[in-house]
């Protein structure tokens, strides 16, 4: 399709969202390689979300630009809403209440393939069957409907169903957060294959640190809806120089974690950004 | 062992409100309504409208005429029979016609753009303020007598009704974030609402149909009841129960009481397995939570 091959497939600048007085986000600048893996960290009320949701158009925001392999995607509009899905697609934080209770599992994700034109009958069930195959779910967990999966599996099948659509770019909104610890590591194992295998890029936005320094290569962290800091995930996590970053660090729960020294600090950062 | 079997089937009972056997007794019972419409030639002694005045106003039991007769000899049976037809076909029209109307109102108020519900709210809350049945009344007023003003006139009456309880479902489906993930998907607001939103409210439309049934059943045997609805030689069981007045001024009620009896059940047997319907819509709602 269009846009360049070379390049970052994704590209924000001066990013802004208000709610009447209300500023949700404000001037958030990054870029995403091709092939590459970007987390947005924060507590929850950071602008995370709201990041996300204008990524994939289900936002306008209120000023900034977002390119898309090149292309001005920043106003959702109906009419390029099949273009803007064919390049990114996002997984809910909750995969149960993101498929229609009705439709069994296959169903769910055959539909994205015939409304994206993948071929006739035949050959979208031929996709949805190497798309369950390449999650892990078996023929019986696809014949089946949502509410009798379990939450991985949910994951698993929302995964398929936007990996069908082949975006370039793959937005994961808590994607693992409701999920248990070892189903986690499943899931994030999986995706990491995925990226490897497929080259598609990653929006990682969680608040989990743990599940960010696994899954990505630079990160953001943000607060009050503006970047306090950003670079490579590893230099971030293991040295970070902005307060806040060694404060969400120190709130992880460690040997020799300290709760209330935690919410001292805590305490300490807040006017700083009040005033 | 013998304690623990009665406190499980309280506990059963306590969840089925209505318990079973009202349920079927009503779905039964509406059964052998629709059947005998449909099959009252096949089932009816007499002709609804032979007259035979020797034969007039008959207790019900008498030999030949199992419900007796009305004031010019007829058989009340025959003409319970027969008159089922119009008198569930009539509402039939009137709630598909009020349900694909108020559907189609509150699904365009629900996810359409935001000045179509503001035209489309305020203007139900104005069609609120209508009696159906004077509208319908009106509707005869203009057009004449007969079953197709009033059947219009209460499908346009009733379709607010339907259309607000649509719509409110219709907003609280689309909070689902399976709404959301169509989006993303590229899926059209059409689509989605068309496709995957109405099939979800289809249960709880069909139990606020059910319910609209009844009413609708009501207001047309009062029109006819009124002799504003069907006109002889048809007949339903509202003017089966009009043309019974000079009887019960002789003392003679039964022609009046079995149609009013029939109406009466019927609206029940509907209403209860529309409550049927909705408490089983609740129950997978809760479950799905």
């Amino acid at each position: 399709m269009s846009g360049t091959e070379t390049g970052p497939v994704l590209q924000v600048t001066g990013l802004r969202k208000t709610y009447g007085s209300a500023v949700a986000i404000d001037g958030v600048d990054f870029t995403l390689e091709r092939g590459g893996s970007l987390g947005i960290v924060g507590e929850s009320g950071s602008g995370k979300t709201t990041t996300a949701r204008i990524l994939v158009g289900l936002e306008r925001a209120t000023a900034g630009q977002v390119l898309l392999d090149g292309e001005d995607v920043t106003t959702p509009s109906r009419r390029d809403r099949r273009r803007r899905a064919r390049s990114i697609q996002m997984i809910f934080q909750d995969p149960y209440l993101s498929f229609d209770p009705r439709l069994t599992v296959e169903e769910s994700i055959a539909e994205p393939l015939r409304l994206h034109g993948h071929g006739d009958r035949a050959r979208i069930r031929a996709t949805v069957a190497t798309l369950c195959d390449q999650v892990g779910l078996s023929t019986r967990n696809a014949a089946a409907l949502p509410r009798d999966l379990s939450g991985g599996q949910r994951q698993r099948a929302a995964i398929a169903r936007a990996l069908g659509i082949e975006p370039r770019v793959l937005v994961l909104d808590e994607a693992v957060a409701a999920l248990d610890v070892s189903i986690q590591a499943q899931v994030l194992t999986l995706l990491d294959r995925i990226r490897r295998d497929t080259g598609v890029s990653y929006v990682f936005v969680s608040h989990d640190l743990a599940v960010v320094r696994y899954a990505t290569d630079t990160v953001l962290v943000m607060r009050h809806g503006a970047v306090v800091e950003e670079g490579g995930t590893e230099q971030v996590l293991s040295a970070p120089r902005h307060p806040y970053t060694q404060l969400l660090l120190a709130s992880v729960p460690a040997p020799g974690w300290d709760p209330a020294a935690v919410a001292a600090a805590n305490r300490a950062l807040a006017p700083a950004d009040r005033g | 062992m013998t304690l623990t079997v009665p406190a499980l089937r309280a506990r059963r009972v306590r969840r089925n409100r209505r318990g079973p056997v009202a349920v079927v007794g009503a779905a039964v019972f509406l059964a052998v309504v629709v059947v005998a419409a449909v099959a009252a030639p096949l089932l009816a002694p007499y002709s609804p409208d032979a007259t035979s005045l020797l034969d007039s106003l008959l207790p019900p039991g008498s030999p030949g005429h199992l419900l007796g007769t009305d004031s010019t000899g007829r058989d009340v049976l025959s003409r319970l029979l027969y008159g089922a037809r119009l008198s569930l076909l009539a509402p039939l029209g009137v709630v598909l016609a009020s349900t694909v109307l108020g559907v189609a109102v509150g699904l365009v108020a629900a996810r359409g753009p935001r000045w179509a519900d503001l035209l489309l709210s305020r203007t139900m809350d104005i069609a609120f303020a209508f009696p159906s049945l004077l509208l319908a009344m009106l509707a005869v007023a203009v057009f004449g007598a007969g079953l197709a003003a009033p059947m219009v006139a209460l499908s346009i009456a009733y379709t607010p009704f339907v259309g607000r309880v649509v719509r409110s479902l219709a907003v609280q489906e689309g909070s689902r974030a399976y709404v959301e993930s169509y989006a993303v998907m590229g899926f059209s607001t059409t689509w989605v609402t068309l496709r995957h939103l109405l099939p979800n409210l289809a249960p709880a439309l069909a139990a606020q149909a059910a319910l609209a049934f009844g009413y609708a059943l009501i207001d047309l045997a009062t029109l006819s009841f009124l002799g504003l609805g069907v006109r002889p030689p048809e007949s339903d069981w509202g003017s089966m129960i009009a043309q019974a007045q000079p009887a019960i001024l002789q003392g003679l009620p039964a022609s009046a009481i079995v149609p009013g009896v029939t109406v009466l059940l019927t609206v029940i047997a509907v209403n209860l397995l529309g409550e049927h319907l909705g408490s089983s819509v609740g129950r997978t709602d809760r479950e799905r939570a």
